[in-house]
């Protein structure tokens, strides 16, 4: 016992990630170096000691509690024997993975400049070597100690004040910093922004939205691209074989009222391609063009290789908000195939670029339409995730309509700019099911209906299981067939994507149920 | 986070000063009759959501907190919030909101003490109601609905199901069925309250059969049950079950 208190601070003391570890993730598959484990957003796990013979064994570990009562969303990173969370209001805490005993926390104050559209949630940090890395909810870069949590650097992302803020997982890429930023309710320019690690100087700036005279300029009408939003607000992914970045947009500002910004609105409710060491823009693909439904293509997307009239070819995979699966070619950004994976009624289909035929009268109005899905979406910021071991692509899907009201839109600095919204539509409870999707063809091969659509996210791991939560509950199904395996009721609502890691030889799996964030293993 | 509830304190004393001019006005007519008017009715009448046509309003002292109701909507009740409105926009459906109460209030007729005993006696509705098993509670019902709502629900009881309300019979495997009120369901189990007071709670994977009675209502009509003047009376007197203001 004495031994073991002598040695633990000096292996705790030893956290040291160098980015040759993130990018070979797989070589070590009992740490979550990352926001989604690697690099591919697969959100899947090769650990198998937690499998689908004792899940039902799965216990409670150890809890960390919030003080405040807002939700804690971080998907935490582990890395040598440690874990690092965020938590509301604006607190970065490392803990003892294996004990959940506290080693640090770093507390940031919010001044009253803070705006925020959705309460003070964040998703999580990146760590490099022996630093963490916050994109602050008051929209500043952090980086930390991660040893001690001492403030190494603080950089400005941008101005807190006119709506911006923090709240998605910075990810690293080789010496570099990438972070995306929120506000996309208040008709800001969205970007996504490199720094330096070592340092914290800005590496390179990628607007969402061209300036005057740059390609896609002319998809928007007049000077609406000052305020067309297109935000950044969940973690991309990178991949290494191309060398590309890719990150999921916002919807474009206002909302739902798209009279003044006429156009594709290029680079809203996107996807686009860059490259790390410069931000220069490869390709791109625009999901919904002139989105007037507020379906915001943040969520991570997934690397996945799929054969595709038989020959193998790289794929980047989403369920997107709008209601259509996708899946496209990595390299060239070229549309493979799609479908709904939900009821959508405002879209005949998607013609053979990908892009969705909308339907006349399928635009808010002042009374209200009735549309299908509603504005949180066919699925939401919460991962999806994709199983090699299966092939199928897992998404937590929602069942629900909504009537979208235009309204009217003027733009003030850090007021709301939404220009309408949704009502809900009384005549049908809305429901959930996580769906497992063909990954090439988004083809449904099975469903596990849930009573109320899901605010969470999925992951898979090699015990042959999708972690997924519904409300109040957490539970394992089997990635196969989707049958029911565990199942635990937290007590307060999840809204956060699930991990698992290793410690000392044993697997743990860990998500947050409103503000405490709960850790269990096989006893 | 002592700025922070500094910031709370100013909140609380803000004065909030609502439009005056006529396109205000206008524009708050027709938010209003487009996303308030379902439920407190096109001219403020009410409905499913109380009346409007006063000039205080229960839950809203000053306009400040009307502004915070339309905002944020009443947590544990129907009212929901208007996400979707500016900040400009709330103001000027609050400004309309308020000048519902330049109409004079229609006093709801009958003799509600006639009603009171009508409810006990004749119209068995105590033995539901007042225990609160598998009827909801009707206290302050007269704050929340209107009279003409009232007296819809009296004569079709399932077009007047609250939300959440949902009768259910649960068919265990073991057999033993028991229908009641649905308390609380998620994806995996139920409770259900019987007539008795008695809550139930099975896990799903126990039911064989799990019958959901949506818009059913076991309330019984009371048309023909009640004559025309009873039934004003009944009204009267729920009309006159207020919340403490």
């Amino acid at each position: 016992m004495r031994l073991l208190l002598f040695l633990t601070p000096v292996l705790l003391a030893q956290v040291n990630v160098p980015y040759e570890r993130i990018l070979n993730a797989d070589a070590e598959p009992g740490s979550w170096l990352t926001y989604s484990r690697n690099y591919s957003g697969q959100r899947y796990s090769p650990l198998d000691q937690i499998h689908t013979g004792n899940v039902s064994k799965l216990r409670v570990a150890w809890m960390n509690q919030a003080n405040e009562t807002e939700t804690v969303q971080a998907s935490p990173i582990v890395a040598d024997g440690v874990m690092f969370i965020t938590k509301p209001p604006n607190i970065v805490e490392a803990l003892d993975a294996k004990t959940g005993r506290v080693l640090w926390t770093y507390r940031r104050e919010i001044g009253n400049d803070f705006r925020g559209c959705c309460g003070r949630v964040n998703r999580g940090v990146a760590i490099l070597g022996d630093t963490v890395y916050y994109g602050s909810i008051d929209a500043h870069l952090v980086a930390l100690n991660a040893n001690t949590g001492a403030v190494r650097w603080d950089v400005v992302m941008a101005d807190p004040k006119v709506g911006f803020s923090g709240t998605g997982a910075p990810l690293v890429v080789k010496d570099k910093v990438i972070a995306g930023i929120a506000g996309g309710e208040f008709g800001v320019r969205g970007f996504i922004d490199a720094y330096d690690a070592k340092t914290g100087k800005r590496a390179w700036r990628f607007y969402t939205i061209p300036d005057k005279g740059e390609p896609g300029a002319e998809t928007w009408a007049g000077e609406s691209y000052k305020t067309g939003a297109a935000t950044t607000w969940v973690t991309g992914v990178y991949d290494p074989e191309t060398d590309t970045l890719l990150w999921g947009t916002g919807n474009p500002g206002p909302d739902w009222n798209g009279d003044g910004r006429k156009g594709d609105n290029l680079y809203s409710s996107s996807l686009v391609a860059l490259d790390p060491s410069t931000g220069k823009l490869k390709w791109h693909f625009q999901y919904t063009p002139h989105d007037v439904n507020d379906w915001d293509s943040t969520q991570t997307p997934i690397l996945a290789d799929g054969v595709v009239g038989g020959q193998k070819r790289k794929l980047v995979v989403l369920a997107n908000r709008n209601g259509f699966y996708y899946s496209i070619d990595r390299v060239s950004g070229k549309f493979v195939a799609g479908r709904p994976f939900v009821k959508q009624t405002w879209a005949s289909g998607l013609d053979e670029s990908g892009r969705p035929m909308r339907l006349p009268n399928t635009t808010p109005t002042e009374a209200g339409v009735l549309l299908y899905p509603s504005l949180g979406g066919g699925s939401n910021w919460y991962a999806s995730t994709f199983s090699p071991q299966t092939g199928l692509y897992y998404v937590n899907a929602k069942e629900e309509g909504a009537y979208y009201i235009k309204g009217a839109a003027e733009f003030k600095a850090g007021s709301f700019f939404n220009g309408g919204g949704q009502r809900p539509n009384k005549a049908e409870q809305p429901w959930g099911a996580v769906r497992a999707l063909d990954v090439v063809t988004g083809e449904m091969k099975w469903e596990y209906r849930l009573h109320v659509p899901s605010h969470a996210g999925l992951m898979t791991t090699a015990g042959g299981l999708v972690f997924g939560s519904n409300g109040t509950s957490f539970f394992a199904l089997d990635a196969s067939k989707g049958d029911l395996l565990w199942r635990f009721e937290a007590g307060g609502g999840i809204v956060a994507n699930p991990i698992t890691y290793k410690v000392d030889g044993k697997q743990y799996v860990a998500i947050s149920a409103r503000h405490v964030l709960l850790v269990f293993g096989v006893e | 986070m002592k700025l922070a509830l500094f910031g709370a304190v100013v909140l609380a004393a803000e004065v909030v000063k609502l439009p005056t001019g006529r396109a205000d006005l206008a524009a708050g007519r027709k938010l209003y009759e487009n996303q308030c008017a379902l439920c407190h009715g096109q001219t403020g009448e009410g409905g499913r959501g109380p009346v409007l046509t006063k000039p205080r309003f229960a839950r809203a002292a000053d306009d400040a907190a009307l502004v915070r109701v339309i905002e944020h909507g009443i947590g544990g009740t129907e009212m929901l919030g208007a996400h979707s409105m500016s900040e400009r926009e709330i103001r000027q459906t609050a400004a309309y909101a308020r000048t519902l109460g330049r109409v004079a209030i229609k006093p709801v007729p009958g003799n509600a003490a006639r009603g009171a005993e009508l409810y006990r006696t004749k119209g068995g509705c105590a033995g539901c109601h007042d225990a609160g098993f598998t009827a909801p509670a009707l206290q302050g019902v007269g704050s929340r609905r209107s009279a003409v709502y009232l007296r819809e629900a009296l004569l079709t009881p399932e077009s007047a199901v609250p939300d959440g309300y949902l009768l259910v019979t649960a068919v265990p495997r073991s057999g033993g069925n028991v229908t009641g009120v649905r308390v609380n369901e998620d994806s995996f189990s139920i409770q259900v309250r019987d007539a008795s007071g008695k809550v139930h709670s099975y896990w799903k994977s126990e039911l064989a059969e799990l019958r959901k009675q949506r818009g059913v209502s076991p309330m019984p009509s009371y048309r023909g049950t009640f004559s025309e003047d009873e039934l004003t009376d009944v009204v009267a007197y729920l009309a006159s079950l207020k919340d403490s203001e």
